[in-house]
């Protein structure tokens, strides 16, 4: 039997009398204590129904991290190891990863099914079931909740790795996992309470904005503290990837919540930027949430998962400097495409439309170093599933980066936009890119973390990998189609100069498409739920022997 | 300033500032005495043992 303890290795097995805990354990005990008072007080003190909800999940988290923490210094469970690399807390993040996935993906399917079925899926007596409420905890549920946790744990690995250095800061790494899950509770709980800032992908209101900039600050000097400490002299090309995330989330997350609370004990503020500014400032923050979340993250991902999964060196090491300069150097202009034809100015419009024209070479030439480094390993692909994974999100990331610049051209975008064909290309970026590298590079992290030999089934890793692949493909399809068409009627006009259809029969009109959209997403969440069934058993296995298919052997999908 | 002198300055300095940018990058990915250190960097992934 697993317990808890023996899955993230933090059981009385590890205990070692002469190591002595990790630094600031005991300053993260007194931190957990005086936030516990403080949250009591904020709960007891306001009259915001939501901000006394969230000062109540504070409240219970911070004495369940003290209860926890004294238990285990007491106990003397907690010890630091100087000479291992630190792998209980990307233990915690694989497994909060893979949870995330199942909520995120599932909330997604339940939207789907509104979309689909409105008269079935409405709930007027459940106001936070509504798609207003439940859309944003998917997009954060999927984005930052199962994507950050994946992009945190693989970093920890990556960093150490590299660097041939145990994670610094002692506590610290701990404080980044477990004060990024309460913030997606904080998020998660907030929209469905109808508390939001109404800023794409950073709903999240000021409190909680606060409280992520210090956990992110944390996880920076973390990050930062173990590449300082690095035997290895050489800062390997995902670091690279990983920082330039880390460093621009922070700085966009800053500026883009820059914004003024109605009341200390009050959960709403208003931002400080208006009008058009406001959008610029949006956009430029939401743009490049996808440009160094989404993409430059992944990267960092793919450019150690890659090359050692299929065992070659990175294709062109050079060609990946050139690839990660020109990518964040680029990228960071190119939001003002989402604000073609408003009251932006124009030239700042062609100049994100220039900028995301430009995108499309750094983004190929990283797709072509990823693809090419399966030179000489390419029959691993017919053999080993987690290969053809990562290397099907390569093939989408180079399909995402094709499709967006062409659908940054003006032009372009008179139709495009505001349509389901810009849903259709961020779930083909989503899903077949940030997933599939995503579960590709958990795949490899798994048996190597729990010291097995294999993954428990590389048949149900096939089952995985075409079910989601079959599911990717219907989404973006039926997407395409009904952003198309939808975009076609909106611009339909009588031989009298009135539009031809009502907003509402463009609704109906992609009905079969929104069915067919829930059909995909549904067989995508099925995929992840047999993975986390897959890595159960495969954490679970308790003997040290190859598992049913160990090695991985010729599959037939 | 006039509009067309910004919209100058932003156009044209723009274009040699990322011109040259781009060129300094490259520059400091092909520079030859470099080679021998990004060669053993692409292995880097494929060499990691566990901390001794």
């Amino acid at each position: 039997m697993t317990t808890p303890s023996d899955l993230i290795g933090q059981g009385p097995h590890t205990a070692n009398a002469h190591l002595a805990p990790p630094g600031g354990s005991r300053g993260l005990l007194v931190f957990c204590l005086i936030s516990a008072f403080a949250a009591v007080m904020g709960a007891g003190l306001t009259q915001d129904p939501i901000f006394r909800l969230h000062a109540g999940i504070v409240a219970l988290a911070a004495m369940l991290g003290a209860f926890v923490l004294t238990g285990k210094l007491a106990g003397g469970t907690l010890l630091d190891e100087p000479d291992r690399y630190a792998d209980g807390v990307i233990k915690a993040g694989v497994i909060a990863t893979m949870f995330w996935a199942a909520v995120g993906l599932l909330v997604g399917v339940v939207i789907a099914c509104q979309l689909s079925w409105p008269r079935i899926f409405y709930f007027p007596e459940a106001g936070w079931l509504n798609f207003g409420r439940l859309r944003p905890v998917h997009t954060s549920g999927v984005i930052f909740a199962f994507g950050g946790n994946a992009l945190i744990a693989t970093s920890f690995w990556v960093v150490q790795r590299t660097c041939r250095a145990r994670l610094a800061g002692g506590i610290a790494p701990w404080f980044v996992f477990w004060g990024y899950q309460l913030f997606i509770v904080l998020a998660a709980t907030g929209y469905l309470a109808g508390a939001t800032q109404s800023r794409e992908y950073a709903e999240p209101e000021w409190y909680v904005d606060i409280w992520l900039t210090l956990v992110w600050v944390t996880y920076l000097l973390v990050f930062l503290g173990t590449i300082w400490k690095r035997r290895e002299p050489h800062i390997y090309v995902a670091n690279w990837f990983y920082l330039a995330f880390i460093v621009t989330i922070a700085l966009l997350h800053l500026i883009n919540n820059a914004g003024v609370p109605v009341g200390p004990l009050n959960h709403k503020s208003y931002g400080v930027f208006s009008g058009v500014q406001d959008a610029l400032v949006q956009w430029w923050y939401g743009h490049n949430a996808v440009g160094f979340f989404l993409t430059a993250g992944f990267l960092g991902m793919m450019y150690y998962f890659v090359p050692k999964r299929v065992e070659r060196p990175v294709y062109s090491y050079r060609l990946s400097i050139v690839h990660f300069w020109s990518l964040i150097f680029i990228y960071i202009w190119a939001g003002p495409h989402h604000l073609h034809y408003t009251a932006l100015p124009q030239w700042a419009q062609t100049l994100g439309m220039t900028f995301s024209i430009m995108l499309w070479m750094p983004s190929w030439g990283g797709m072509i170093n990823g693809l090419m480094t399966l030179s000489g390993a390419w029959d691993k692909l017919r053999t080993d599933p987690v290969v053809r994974m990562m290397v099907v999100a390569i093939a989408f990331y180079g399909m995402s980066t094709f499709e967006g610049p062409v659908m940054s051209i003006r032009a372009v975008n008179a139709l495009s936009h505001y349509t389901d064909w810009t849903i259709g290309h961020v779930h083909s970026g989503a899903l077949g890119w940030v997933g599939f590298i995503s579960f590709g590079a958990v795949y490899c992290m798994v048996p190597w973390l729990w010291k097995k030999p294999a993954i428990y089934s590389n048949k149900l890793i096939e089952w995985h990998f075409w079910l989601a692949t079959v599911g990717i493909l219907l989404y973006i399809a039926a997407m395409w189609v009904s952003g198309i068409m939808e975009g076609l009627m909106w611009r339909e006009y009588t031989p009298q100069g009135f539009l031809a259809y009502s907003f509402i029969e463009t609704v109906s009109a992609k009905h079969v498409e929104n069915v067919i959209r829930m059909v995909g997403g549904l067989m995508y969440l099925s995929g992840a739920l047999i993975m986390i069934f897959n890595l159960w058993r495969t954490v679970a296995s308790t003997s040290a022997e190859p598992a049913v298919s160990a090695a991985p052997a010729p599959a037939i999908a | 300033m006039t509009y067309e002198t910004v919209a100058r300055i932003a156009q044209q300095g723009g274009l040699i500032y990322f011109g040259l940018i781009f060129l300094v990058g490259v520059g400091f990915a092909l520079w030859p005495s470099k080679a021998a250190e990004y060669k053993r960097a692409a292995q880097l992934p494929l060499e990691d043992e566990e901390l001794r």
